[in-house]
């Protein structure tokens, strides 16, 4: 705050409690999606935070008021005390969610997260072959997800499919929504995929044209009307089709706390490339202390920290300006305008992108790079580890 | 929509009701979600345990807020309710 005109008059309230608190177990994966928001630099970090770290972290953010827990990774089945954490989870009154791919949940280790008290999985469908355009023939990954499909019902946990669509699977919509409704489901999220880490890497093969996802959605909407009390749809379209950004995580450092693997804790699970930021650890600090006193997670609370167009749009409230991130790795300023936005002086550059999804030639030139520890290595090397995003 | 006060509500599967001390609400929490029900609502749905049928549901907040005739309100409220896919009815 170097602005007395601005400093006078934002008295930031104190901001409410994290609800939302995302516990990324691990980095560890065994599958290599081209989309993975893990950040590039992933393989620098290997000092997990041991159960007892998680377990402080657990009860200090619920005395806060935290009241839903994701447990989420990379795959979170690779952690074997993934039952311990739920257990403690849910005798401390969160909701516990598991958000998997399925790979490590067998039948006996769901016995144990049922007993453990875990209240609901969300299957994500994800490609875990190189082959994206088998995508939906491939049926390794249709076998693997019918058999934890089934032993979720079997569980009687509520289940909510989760797919990352992009430009070469949205064309086959309705053959996800025909196995959604096969194995189940009741809610399906067709996430569109959000450009960063990864997934910005990839970008140019991964944005689908406008054509695509007017067809998406209107295929979409045909299934919403026939099945709609089956099974609900979730259908995002991509922000850089929009022409005002998202409300990034509901506000920065209003509801969700991230903490990543190594007890770094974030206020989105991207936050880390910003400039300029120092984010506090959970094994250092209180999780009250770096919800409340952190530089890292005050400085773009509420509206204080905006500049032009932002300032003086009345809007603001809005979208509070949009996404962070997506703002820095589009402009190089991380206090500008989401460049989604059309008020934004850099809008161009998402327009570019958008017209290069357009054209066929273009977007499917590029080879995609997929998530690996080689490719983390080597697209890292000489930078400072988990710090790596890779700013365009 | 009419509801049959003669069949049993329960909070759908899944699904929890609790209190929340810091936000001292009481709170419906779903996949990762959560609603926070405002006084009545919490009121009706911490009476809704699976057990009892509509009407004794009824019977019951009349008896313990010392009032009548708060039929329609709660059936309204369950009404809603069974939209949001909170609750649910069994026939007995
Ligand atoms: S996006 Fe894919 S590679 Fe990345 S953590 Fe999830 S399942 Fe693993
Ligand atoms: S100018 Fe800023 S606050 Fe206004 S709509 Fe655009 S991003 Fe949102």
């Amino acid at each position: 705050m170097n602005n007395p005109a601005s400093s006078t008059n934002t008295a930031i309230s104190k901001p409410g409690p994290p609800l939302w608190l995302l516990a990324e177990l691990t980095y560890r994966c065994p599958l290599h999606c081209a989309f993975c928001y893990n950040p590039i630099g992933f393989d620098q970090v290997d000092q997990e935070l041991d159960t007892q770290g998680w377990i402080k972290t657990l009860r200090e953010a619920r005395e806060l008021g935290s009241v839903q827990v994701g447990f989420s990774g990379g795959e979170p089945m690779l952690r074997p005390d993934l039952e311990e954490l739920v257990a403690e989870a849910r005798s401390l009154g969160y909701y516990t969610n598991l958000l998997t791919s399925g790979v490590g949940l067998t039948a006996e280790r769901a016995k144990a997260l049922k007993e453990a008290g875990l209240d609901h999985v969300q299957l994500s469908f994800q490609d875990s072959t190189k082959e994206l355009n088998d995508f939906l023939s491939n049926t390794k990954t249709f076998d693997l997800k019918n058999k934890v499909a089934a032993i979720i019902k079997d569980n009687n946990w509520p289940m909510v499919l989760n797919c990352v669509i992009h430009r070469m699977n949205i064309d086959y919509v309705d053959k996800i929504i025909e196995l959604a409704l096969d194995l189940g489901a009741e809610t399906l999220e067709l996430a569109n995929t959000q450009f960063y880490s990864w997934a910005k890497l990839n970008r140019d093969s991964l944005l689908p044209s406008r054509e695509q996802i007017e067809k998406a959605e209107a295929v979409t909407g045909r299934y919403r009307e026939k099945y709609g009390d089956k099974i609900s749809i979730i259908f995002v379209v991509p922000d850089y089709y929009e022409h005002r950004p998202k409300k990034c995580m509901n506000g920065w450092g209003n509801v969700f706390l991230t903490i990543t693997p190594d007890g770094t804790a974030l206020p989105c699970h991207t936050a880390r490339m910003l400039p300029g930021l120092e984010f506090p650890n959970v094994k250092e600090h209180s999780v009250s202390d770096v919800w409340y006193e952190s530089e890292g997670f005050n400085r773009y609370r509420g509206k204080g920290w905006m500049k032009e167009p932002c300032r003086s749009c009345p809007e603001q409230d809005d979208d509070l300006g949009g996404c962070r991130c997506q703002a820095y790795m589009l402009t190089g300023d991380p206090n500008a305008a989401d460049p989604v936005c059309d008020k934004s002086e850099h809008r161009s550059v998402v327009d570019e992108a958008v017209a290069k999804a357009q054209d066929n030639i273009a977007a499917e030139a590029h080879p995609l790079v997929f998530r690996d520890p080689k490719e983390s290595k080597r697209l890292s090397a000489g930078k400072d580890g988990a710090n790596v995003l890779l700013p365009s | 929509m009419n509801i049959d006060t003669n069949t049993v509500v329960s909070i759908s599967p899944g699904l929890r009701l609790q209190f929340e001390k810091a936000q001292d609400t009481w709170v419906l929490l779903y996949p990762e979600g959560m609603v926070k029900l405002n006084q009545s609502a919490s009121e009706i749905m911490q009476r809704c345990d699976g057990e009892r049928k509509l009407s004794d549901v009824v019977k019951l907040l009349e008896k313990d807020f010392e009032q009548t005739g708060l039929e329609p309100d709660v059936l309204s409220f369950v009404e809603h309710a069974l939209e949001q896919k909170w609750v649910e009815l069994r026939n007995e």
